[in-house]
């Protein structure tokens, strides 16, 4: 089993999938059960990979538990089912089986027609979703990340709300626009790497070797590097969404179902980041650091951190407050990543995982007052902490993690980026932070507006409390947000390594990948103490 | 090569062809003997005659193999027999074979029932291996009418619907007018060279140009044989007839145009343009970059508007022959890529059974008194047939060339050969038309999977189910295996393992 976790996690999904295709539809009981048992079992195999990750995070290699070889599927073209993962797709993919199975747990009752279908084709997502964070073949990869919009694409359409169609097909169109521009990228590549080496491959630690070199190759030079470089941006900035690129955002998690926008948010927007860590970073150096390609990253971080965070504020609708505050929680993402430092590189990672873990909740907090009341409205509700005590409480704790307040884990992944940012350039920083002031300001308004004061809306008198189903949906979340907020430092001591490496390679290309000059990881005592009062300052400013 | 003598090598080369004849025949006598309840006798006999054939086809590959050889020119040099050939006989043979199996209960439908139905496919698929193992311009033209003709009438099969009729009359007028232009640019190469024959024209060509590289009449030549060949495969500005013929065609038929007539359009393209006119290359490049671009363009943004999915599926197979001349454009101004070439085999492979199978879909939803081709026939069919929903899902997919599905490997190898030769605009262009493709796919899906259904279950024939199984079946299976397909194409081009260049030539 140690050798084929990966496959085991990745293809768990799948079998269920398989397994509920020979259950008659009419049984949606054994159906549901069939799901959440094997959403709970992709869930529980990736949790040997815990332990055993951690005895080897900081061993050299870059890429642990690889399997399968660079050219063993279609040997002619040189691509090979190869799998292998490293500190940043770790936590990613643990992101990813967690996610997947709470949004299938809470999806129970929330989907009541198709539910075969609604189970098989978000058992087939997740097995996409895996391969992409898994895949070291680039082709492999290109066919997850591919085959992956498909099964997201029915799952808007047909369980969506009343715009699904819609928002289905521009979901749809504007991730594939971008990924068959970065298939030409891919296909340049490795064209690239057989004129230098003379040997057809996909293998990305192959390409690794030979892409960067494209940049000083005077055959191609630095206009070719960027364009190429332009090519995978695409890709990436559509999914994750950079700012000019984020339209289909909004569209697609308002008429998605609950569980779809959690997937979304939690997953598939942290493909896009995955991308530009682990392709944009390393092919193209030169790019990065020669040409004002990083400036223009940081540009448009910055302003979908504030972009984001202002549409927020002025938002009627619950679902697309939240849709538009991954906006802006992503553009701090990009913005460690681009900022290069392995601070706010690892920050950016962690970041993301907890974007996942909080946006998810969020998205479930929507939908369980959505699945009692069919209304997002924010104007609906009102008072609503006297007729649901516990789910008030249970959003509280997550709306102060998604603002990023100190011992949740928001408050630890945003000011890792903001510090790391602030060693490389104080600017950047200083751009950056109204954003951590403005989703306070959006969050706690909805707080005080759906929540606070007295019942305004008679029709939300009967609203009962969480199901004990509906409690235990948030309970991994709620752990693993206090886990990283109070004790952060095992999740940095595993992101040290690669992303040490990272930036090195970025910083300094010709160095290879010889990584001795470890950067300290940031201990959690220290960038707590440290951090909360600047925070606290900041807050008291404004 | 040895005067007017045949000898027992050009038997065997015609025996694929001869075993067709003999059963289109047949078929036409047994018709005539049996009752109308068993009709379907006749639908077993030409498949029965397709086997023999591909039997037949399968013995030249065995005798080329036994000699070490990548081909033989056989019948007083009029025909090449090369793997080049045999690759496109097995594709006319699986796809009419699909497409008879598409026919059965969809003709008894229509109350059109007859046996000379099978015997003009049959007949049909005779005139495609003349075109595809044409060595010489005669034997060419003589197998594209017998193709085009049958076809004609394949077409206006549905005595009783105008639009057939309208359809027939309209095909047959525009394509004697094409085929009339494409003799006058063969004659024109005829009296410019003194040859027929494929190879000689080559060589003279050659000689010609070396003294005058734009030689007026060479040009001409080459413009209106272009057209013809263009014509055939449906290329914007000369695609005209396609929705219409397509439309108006017994869907069964259609499906059976847009796969096996299209591939014998591409065969003889392939085969005069690469064999005949090789020496103009540099002529007849820019034109086809044009022509793909029109291509891709018009047919794309037509499609869009389309409610008819007959139609549109006319328009997306007219956009897919767009991207396949980009892999005749890959490669250099004098040096065709070889890359290039197998990305327009694989996709005319992966195209057969993906787009067959669209048609399948379609030719099911024939029943009673509905003609089931509008978009809005397809809402809601998950519902009343959730595994023919699923296989359209597969195959609309796989045309729009989304991995892992058959359809991207043709994408794939057309798109890969325009990087390695430079064409970066070129391919950023096909891929993003791709993304336009996907549109009209979707609005298909969405009909299929999120509109409420109209009618009951949909009842489906075994024969139509072999046909989808087959097909869906090829669709996926190409599309995660792809490695066995790649080495037959490879084979085909007389690749060895690993080789970059091609012994593509005959001599």
């Amino acid at each position: 089993m140690y050798n084929h976790i990966l496959s085991i996690i990745l293809f768990t999904p799948l079998v269920g999938a398989i397994i509920l295709l020979f259950v008659p539809k009419e049984n949606e009981d054994a159906i549901r059960w069939i799901a959440n048992i094997f959403a709970l079992a992709g869930f529980l195999v990736s949790l040997p990979l815990v332990p055993w990750f951690w005895a080897q995070a900081s061993s050299p290699e870059r890429f642990k538990f690889v399997e399968g070889a660079a050219n063993n599927w279609i040997p002619t073209i040189g691509a090979g089912y190869y799998l292998g993962i490293d500190g940043i797709s770790f936590l990613l993919i643990m992101l990813t089986t967690l996610l997947g199975w709470v949004s299938i747990l809470s999806s129970w009752t929330a989907i009541e027609n198709r539910v075969k279908e609604y189970y098989v084709w978000f058992l087939i997502l997740q097995t996409g979703m895996l391969g992409v964070f898994m895949g070291l073949d680039f082709f492999l990869f290109f066919v997850f990340w591919e085959a992956m919009l498909v099964p997201m694409y029915l799952l808007i359409g047909i369980w969506g709300g009343p715009r699904k169609l819609y928002a289905a097909i521009k979901f749809f169109l504007y991730t594939l626009a971008g990924s068959v521009l970065m298939l030409l990228g891919i296909l340049f590549l490795y064209f690239h790497h057989h004129t230098v080496t003379g040997v057809y491959t996909f293998s990305i630690p192959a390409l690794y070797e030979t892409a960067p070199k494209i940049y000083s190759d005077p055959a191609y030079g630095p206009t070719i590097a960027t364009l190429l470089f332009l090519s995978f941006f695409f890709a990436f900035a559509i999914k994750v969404p950079m700012f000019p690129f984020h339209t289909w955002l909004p569209d697609a998690h308002v008429e998605a179902p609950t569980a779809g926008s959690v997937i979304l948010a939690g997953i598939l927007l942290k493909m896009g980041t995955y991308g530009f860590i682990r392709f944009s970073l390393p092919f193209f150096p030169d790019v990065i650091t020669h040409t004002k390609v990083r400036i223009w990253m940081i540009v448009l971080s910055i302003i979908a951190i504030i972009y984001g965070a202002l549409v927020s504020l002025m938002q009627k609708d619950m679902k697309k407050l939240v849709a538009y505050s991954s906006v802006s929680h992503l553009g701090f993402c990009t913005l460690g990543i681009f900022a290069l430092t392995p601070l706010a590189l690892a920050g950016s990672v962690l970041q993301q995982f907890n974007h996942g873990i909080s946006t998810g909740a969020l998205f479930l907090i929507v939908g369980i007052l959505y699945e009692r009341r069919h209304t997002r409205e924010i104007a609906e509700y009102g008072g609503i902490s006297n007729v649901m005590p516990i789910y008030a409480t249970i959003t509280m704790i997550m709306f102060l993690s998604s603002m990023g307040l100190p011992l949740l884990n928001g408050f630890i992944g945003e000011f890792t980026i903001l510090q790391g940012t602030f060693m490389e350039n104080w600017r950047w920083g200083a751009w950056a932070v109204p954003g951590v002031v403005l989703a306070a300001a959006y969050l706690l308004w909805l707080y005080q507006r759906v929540f606070f004061g007295t019942v305004t809306n008679p029709k939300n008198e009967k609203l009962h409390d969480l199901t004990p189903r509906e409690v235990f949906t948030f309970v991994p979340l709620l752990i693993m947000a206090f886990w990283i907020g109070l004790a952060p430092k095992p999740f940095f001591q595993i992101l040290e390594q690669p992303v040490n490496q990272l930036v090195q390679n970025v910083r300094n290309p010709q160095a290879g990948s010889a990584v001795n000059a470890v950067l300290q990881a940031p201990g959690s005592e220290e960038v707590s103490t440290t951090s909360t009062e600047n925070l606290r300052a900041t807050k008291e400013k404004n | 090569m040895g005067g007017l003598a045949y000898n027992w090598n050009d038997y065997v080369l015609a025996l694929p062809i001869t075993l067709l004849a003999l059963f289109s025949i047949g078929i036409l006598l047994i018709d005539l003997m049996i009752p109308p309840e068993t009709k379907w006798a006749n639908a077993v006999t030409a498949l029965i005659g397709v086997v023999f054939s591909a039997a037949g086809v399968y013995k030249i590959q065995l005798m080329l193999d036994q000699r070490h050889s990548a081909g033989t020119i056989g019948m007083m040099r009029t025909v090449i027999m090369d793997r080049f050939a045999l690759y496109f006989f097995y594709l006319f043979l699986a796809g009419t074979a699909v497409a008879i199996l598409m026919s059965i209960r969809y003709m008894k439908d229509e109350h059109e029932n007859h046996g000379e139905y099978y015997a003009l496919m049959l007949l049909s698929v005779i005139g495609m291996m003349c075109m595809a193992a044409g060595g010489d311009i005669v034997l060419i033209f003589i197998g594209l009418e017998l193709m085009a003709i049958s076809t004609y009438v394949l077409v206006g099969f549905l005595r009783r619907d105008r639009r057939s009729n309208e359809a027939a009359l309209k095909y047959l007028l525009l394509g004697a007018f094409s085929s009339g232009i494409f003799a006058y640019g063969l004659s024109l190469f005829y009296g410019l060279t003194g040859h027929t024959n494929l190879i000689d024209i080559n060589r003279e060509l050659t000689r010609i140009l070396a003294h005058e590289p734009h030689n007026p009449v060479a040009i001409i030549a080459l413009l209106t044989t272009i057209t013809g060949l263009l014509f055939k495969i449906a290329a914007i500005p000369f695609h005209q007839w396609a929705p219409d013929a397509y439309e108006g065609a017994p869907t069964s038929i259609t499906g059976f145009m847009s796969v096996a007539v299209k591939a014998a359009g591409w065969a003889m393209l392939l085969r005069i343009l690469l064999w005949g006119l090789y020496p103009m290359r540099t002529i007849w490049v820019p034109m086809l970059v044009f022509v793909s671009i029109a291509t891709m363009t018009g047919a794309n943004f037509a499609a869009l508007t389309q409610t008819n999915t007959k139609r549109l599926l006319a328009y997306s197979s007219i956009a897919h022959v767009g991207y396949m001349l980009l892999g005749m454009v890959a490669g250099s101004a004098t040096e065709f890529s070889i890359d290039g070439l197998k990305g327009i085999l694989v996709y005319l492979l992966v195209y057969t059974f993906m787009n067959l199978g669209a048609f399948g879909v379609i030719t099911s939803l024939r029943h009673r008194n509905v003609i089931g081709d509008e978009l809005d026939d397809l809402n809601g069919l998950y519902a009343r047939a959730p595994v023919e929903a699923v296989l359209m899902l597969i195959f609309l997919l796989s045309l729009a060339g989304i991995p892992p599905l058959a359809g991207f490997w043709g994408k794939y190898f057309i798109f890969f050969s325009l990087i390695e030769s430079g064409h970066y605009a070129l391919a950023a262009l096909g891929v993003l038309y791709s993304v336009f493709g996907l549109y009209y796919y979707l609005k298909m899906a969405n009909a299929m999977f999120m509109s409420q259904p109209e009618g009951g279950r949909l009842p489906v024939s075994w024969s139509m189910r072999i046909a989808l199984a087959v097909t869906g079946f090829a669709t996926v299976f190409i599309g995660i295996m792809p490695e066995k397909f790649i080495d037959i194409v490879n084979w085909t081009l007389g690749m060895p393992q690993g080789a970059t260049t091609a012994r593509l030539f005959v001599r």
